[in-house]
C-alpha cells in the first residue's frame, strides 16, 4: 500500500463539477524512450553493413588516441603536466564526437576531453594548456570551434544551448555538440540546459559518456533514474542509449543526432556507456573505491580490441595498415613530447591585459607594481635580464598612492 | 541650429521609462542586441522595463525564457559567443543568486581566459534594493558580491538620464555588465525627457552631483536622492556638503572622489547594503590610501545593518535616511580641540 493509497483518503467526488478538459500528454513519449539495452553494431550482423573507409579512419583515431593518453598520463610523472584526467578507454567517445562533427559545429568539452579536441585536428599542445598550467586556455575558441575546457561540472552545456540558439537565429545551420560525465548530470546546469534546448528546440547534440564513476562515486549513487538517456523524455528529447566502446556505434548515433538538430529536428541527449580504465586524475587512487576485477571486465571490452576484431575480419587488418597507424601514433606522441618539454614562454605582465577590454586604472597601477617588482628581480639576478617579456611594455602609468602631506 | 521639441512634448519620464527607451533604442540599433528573462516577452517584465519590445522586434529579440536563472545567464554566454549582445533580465536581486555560478565562473573570466578571443558583450540587469516594501528576497543589495568578482563592470544610476545613458553604454561594452536598477528609484522623475537630445553615459565616471565645501558624500543608486536631501538639509547645520554619485562601482572612479575629498578633508560613504563586507569598506580603503593627509577626521560609513534585509514594516530602520546621514557628518570631527581628547 502506497501513501495514497491510506484508507479515509477515499472521497465521494460525485457531486463535484465536472473536470476541466481532459489532460493530454503533449507529445507522445513513445518514441522518446532509449532502447532497453546499449545499441550495438560491432558483432552484430549490422556491422557488415559499415562502410571500411570509415572502419578504418575510426581505428587510426583511436590508436592515435590510446597513446596520446599514454604520452599525456607520462607527462605527468615527469611533471611536465600539473593534471591529466585520461580518456583510456574512451577513446571511442572522444573520436566518435569529433568526427561527428562538421567544420563549422562546435564542440563544448570537459576537462576529460583533450583527446575529442585533438581527433577534430587541434594541436595537442594547445588542447594541454589548461593541464600544463601556463594559461587557462591555449587555443582560440572561435578558429577551432571549440569551447575553452569547462572545469565546473556541466556549466558548459547552457553554452552550447545558447550557441547554437544564437546561430539558428542568425540563419546558420550550425550544430553544437556538448559533452558531459555521468556525475554532471545530477548538476542543476544539465537540468537546465537540456530544458531550453528542448523548449527551443535547439540544434545541440548532447553526449554523456557514462564512464561509471564521478571521482570516487558509483553512478547508482548519482541517480535513480533507469539509465541517464531516460532522463531526455523528462525534457521532451529523444534519450539514445549506445555502447560507448563501440565506436561505429556511437559515430553512427552522433551522427544522426547531429543530422536531427542541423534539419531542425531539435536536441537529442546520448548516454554513452563505457569506463574510465584509469584513474580519476593521476591525483587519484582508484583502489580505494573499486576492484581491479571490475577494471579488468572492461578492459576485455575495450574499444580498440572491438574494432581490431571487425577489422581482422573484414581483412582490413593489413600489416601495411596497422604499421603506418602505430607510426602516427608514434609521431604525434614524440612531438607532444618534445614539444611538452620545453618550458613555455611566460609574460607574467599578461595577468593584467585580458582582464577587461579596456584595463581600469586599478589594474594599471597593480601591473606597474608587478612591473617595477620584476625589473628589481631581474637587476638583483642578472640571468634574467635579457628576459624578452618586458621590453615594449607601456611606460608605467600608475602614480604613487603615498602623497605628501599639504 | 538646434531644435528644440516644443515645452508641452517635454513630458519627463521615469526611470523605468528611460531604460526601455535605452533597450529600444540599443535593440533599433544593433540587430546583434536580444533582450532576454522571466516575463520579459508579453508582460514586458514585472516592472515593465520591456515593455513592448517583443511587439516591436519579435519575440526571437525579446524572449521570455524558461524559469530558471543558471541557465538564462548559460545560454546568454553562449549567445555572446556566436556574437551576439544579450541583455538578460534577474527578476529581483535576491533571485539572480542562482545565476552566480555562470556569472563568476564564466561571464567574468571568459575574455581572460581566452586572452580575448571570447569576449563577453553581454548585460545582466538586476532590480535591487529596498525601501519598495517587498517581502523577504525582494530587496537585497547585493552590489558587494559582484564587486568580488574580477572582470565584471558594475554599474547603477540615481537619475532618469544616466538610466538611459548607463544602459545604452552597458549594452555597447564589450565587457559584461552587472546593471544595477534601484527598484525604489523605477517610478522616480527628473528633468529627463524621452524628446530631450539622449546621450550615452561613460563607464567609470562617478559625477558631483552637488558641489560643497567642507565634506563628501559618497553614495550610489538608491542612496542619492536621500543624500541630496541630507546635504540640503545640513545647510541649517552650517555645513556645505558635497555629494558625488559614483555611478559606476567598477571601474571605479578614484580621480574624482579622491578629488573631492582632497578639496573637503572630510568623507562619508553612503550605501543600502551592508556595511561589513559592504563597498563602503573598500571606498574607504581608498580614500585613506590616497588621501590620507587631506583627512581631517576618519572615513565614516552610513550602511545598512549587518543583518538579513528586515520585513517591510520595519524597513525605514534599516535603510540609510537624512538624519542618520547627518548624525555621521556630525561625527566628523569638527571642534578643533578634538585631538586633546585623544591624548594627542
Ligand atoms: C561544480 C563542480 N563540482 C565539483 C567538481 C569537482 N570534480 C571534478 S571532476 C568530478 C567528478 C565528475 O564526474 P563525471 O561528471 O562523471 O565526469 P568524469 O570525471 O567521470 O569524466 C568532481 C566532483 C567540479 N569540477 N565542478
Amino acid at each position: 500500500m502506497t501513501v495514497l493509497e491510506q484508507p479515509g483518503s477515499s472521497r465521494n467526488t460525485s457531486d463535484l463539477p465536472g473536470p476541466p478538459p481532459a489532460w493530454r500528454p503533449r507529445v507522445d513519449p513513445g518514441p522518446l524512450l532509449p532502447d532497453a539495452e546499449p545499441y550495438r553494431l560491432l558483432g552484430t550482423d549490422a556491422a557488415g553493413r559499415l562502410d571500411p573507409g570509415l572502419l578504418t579512419r575510426l581505428y587510426a583515431q583511436l590508436v592515435r588516441g590510446r597513446r596520446y593518453n599514454a604520452q599525456a598520463t607520462a607527462l605527468t610523472r615527469q611533471g611536465r603536466l600539473a593534471v591529466y584526467p585520461s580518456s583510456t578507454g574512451q577513446e571511442a567517445c572522444q573520436v566518435a564526437a569529433a568526427l561527428a562533427l562538421e567544420d563549422r559545429d562546435w564542440l563544448f568539452p570537459s576537462y576529460r576531453d583533450t583527446l575529442a579536441a585533438v581527433a577534430r585536428g587541434l594541436d595537442p599542445v594547445q588542447a594541454l594548456t589548461l593541464l600544463r598550467g601556463d594559461w587557462h586556455t591555449g587555443y582560440d575558441p572561435q578558429e577551432h570551434r571549440i569551447a575553452p575546457l569547462c572545469t565546473p561540472l556541466a556549466t558548459q552545456l547552457p553554452h552550447a544551448v545558447g550557441l547554437a540558439h544564437a546561430a539558428r537565429l542568425k540563419g546558420d545551420d550550425v550544430v553544437a555538440l556538448a559533452v558531459v560525465g555521468d556525475g554532471g548530470t545530477s548538476e542543476g546546469d544539465f537540468h537546465e540546459a537540456l530544458n531550453f534546448a528542448a523548449v527551443w528546440q535547439t540544434p545541440v547534440v548532447f553526449l554523456v559518456q557514462n564512464n561509471g564513476f564521478a571521482i570516487s562515486v558509483p553512478l547508482a549513487k548519482q541517480t535513480a533514474a533507469p539509465s541517464l538517456a531516460h532522463k531526455a523524455v523528462g525534457y521532451g528529447m529523444p534519450g539514445r542509449l549506445v555502447d560507448g566502446n563501440d565506436a561505429p556505434a556511437l559515430h553512427e548515433v552522433l551522427t544522426e543526432a547531429v543530422r536531427r538538430a542541423r534539419g531542425g529536428g531539435g536536441p537529442t541527449l546520448v548516454e554513452a556507456v563505457t569506463y574510465r580504465i584509469e584513474a580519476h586524475t593521476n591525483a587519484d587512487d582508484a583502489t580505494r573505491y573499486r576492484t581491479d576485477s571490475e577494471v579488468e571486465t572492461w578492459r576485455e571490452h575495450d574499444p580498440i580490441a572491438l574494432l581490431e576484431h571487425e577489422l581482422r575480419d573484414r581483412d582490413l587488418l593489413t600489416e601495411e595498415f596497422v604499421r603506418t597507424t602505430q607510426e602516427g601514433a608514434e609521431e604525434l606522441a614524440a612531438g607532444l613530447r618534445d614539444r611538452m618539454n620545453a618550458d613555455p614562454e611566460l609574460d607574467p605582465m599578461d595577468l593584467f591585459t585580458h582582464v577587461f577590454a579596456e584595463q581600469t586604472s586599478q589594474l594599471r597601477e597593480q601591473a606597474a607594481q608587478l612591473r617595477a617588482e620584476l625589473a628589481a628581480e631581474a637587476a638583483g639576478h642578472p640571468e634574467h635580464t635579457e628576459h624578452g617579456a618586458l621590453a615594449g611594455e607601456p611606460a608605467a602609468a600608475g602614480r604613487s598612492a603615498q602623497e605628501t602631506r599639504p | 541650429m538646434t531644435t528644440t521639441a516644443p515645452e508641452t512634448a517635454r513630458k519627463p519620464a521615469t526611470m523605468a521609462q528611460a531604460l526601455t527607451r535605452a533597450l529600444h533604442d540599443a535593440m533599433a540599433a544593433d540587430p546583434s542586441v536580444h533582450v532576454m528573462g522571466e516575463d520579459v516577452g508579453t508582460l514586458g517584465g514585472v516592472f515593465r522595463v520591456t515593455d513592448g519590445l517583443a511587439r516591436e522586434f519579435g519575440e526571437d529579440r525579446c524572449s521570455d525564457t524558461p524559469l530558471a536563472e543558471a541557465g538564462i545567464l548559460g545560454t546568454a554566454v553562449g549567445m555572446a559567443m556566436y556574437g551576439l549582445r544579450p541583455v538578460v533580465e534577474m527578476q529581483f536581486d535576491a533571485f539572480a543568486y542562482p545565476a552566480f555560478e555562470q556569472l563568476i565562473s564564466h561571464v567574468a573570466r571568459m575574455r581572460n581566459r581566452t586572452r580575448g578571443a571570447v569576449p563577453m558583450p553581454l548585460t545582466m540587469r538586476v532590480p535591487y534594493g529596498g525601501g519598495i516594501g517587498g517581502v523577504e528576497h525582494h530587496s537585497d543589495s547585493s552590489e558587494a558580491y559582484y564587486l568580488a568578482t574580477p572582470g565584471i563592470q558594475v554599474v547603477t544610476p540615481a537619475t532618469v538620464a544616466d538610466a538611459y545613458g548607463l544602459l545604452r553604454a552597458a549594452i555597447a561594452s564589450d565587457d559584461p555588465v552587472v546593471f544595477l536598477e534601484p527598484k525604489r528609484l523605477y517610478w522616480s522623475k527628473d528633468d529627463w525627457s524621452p524628446d530631450a537630445p539622449t546621450q550615452v553615459a561613460p563607464i567609470g565616471r562617478a559625477e558631483i552631483r552637488r558641489p560643497g565645501a567642507n565634506a563628501t558624500l559618497i553614495t550610489y543608486g538608491p542612496s542619492l536622492p536621500v543624500c541630496m536631501e541630507a546635504a540640503e538639509a545640513a545647510r541649517a547645520e552650517g555645513w556645505d556638503l558635497e555629494v558625488v554619485d559614483l555611478r559606476s562601482l567598477m571601474p571605479f572612479d578614484d580621480d574624482t572622489v579622491c578629488a573631492s575629498v582632497r578639496r573637503t578633508g572630510r568623507a562619508v560613504i553612503v550605501h543600502e547594503s551592508n556595511g561589513f563586507g559592504g563597498p563602503g569598506g573598500e571606498i574607504a580603503a581608498r580614500i585613506t590610501e590616497r588621501c590620507f593627509h587631506h583627512l581631517e577626521a576618519p572615513v565614516l560609513r552610513v550602511a545598512g545593518f549587518d543583518i538579513p534585509y528586515p520585513p517591510p514594516m520595519l524597513e525605514r530602520h534599516h535603510l540609510p535616511g537624512v538624519d542618520r546621514i547627518l548624525d555621521t557628518v556630525a561625527r566628523l570631527q569638527w571642534e578643533s580641540d578634538w585631538t586633546e581628547g585623544c591624548g594627542a
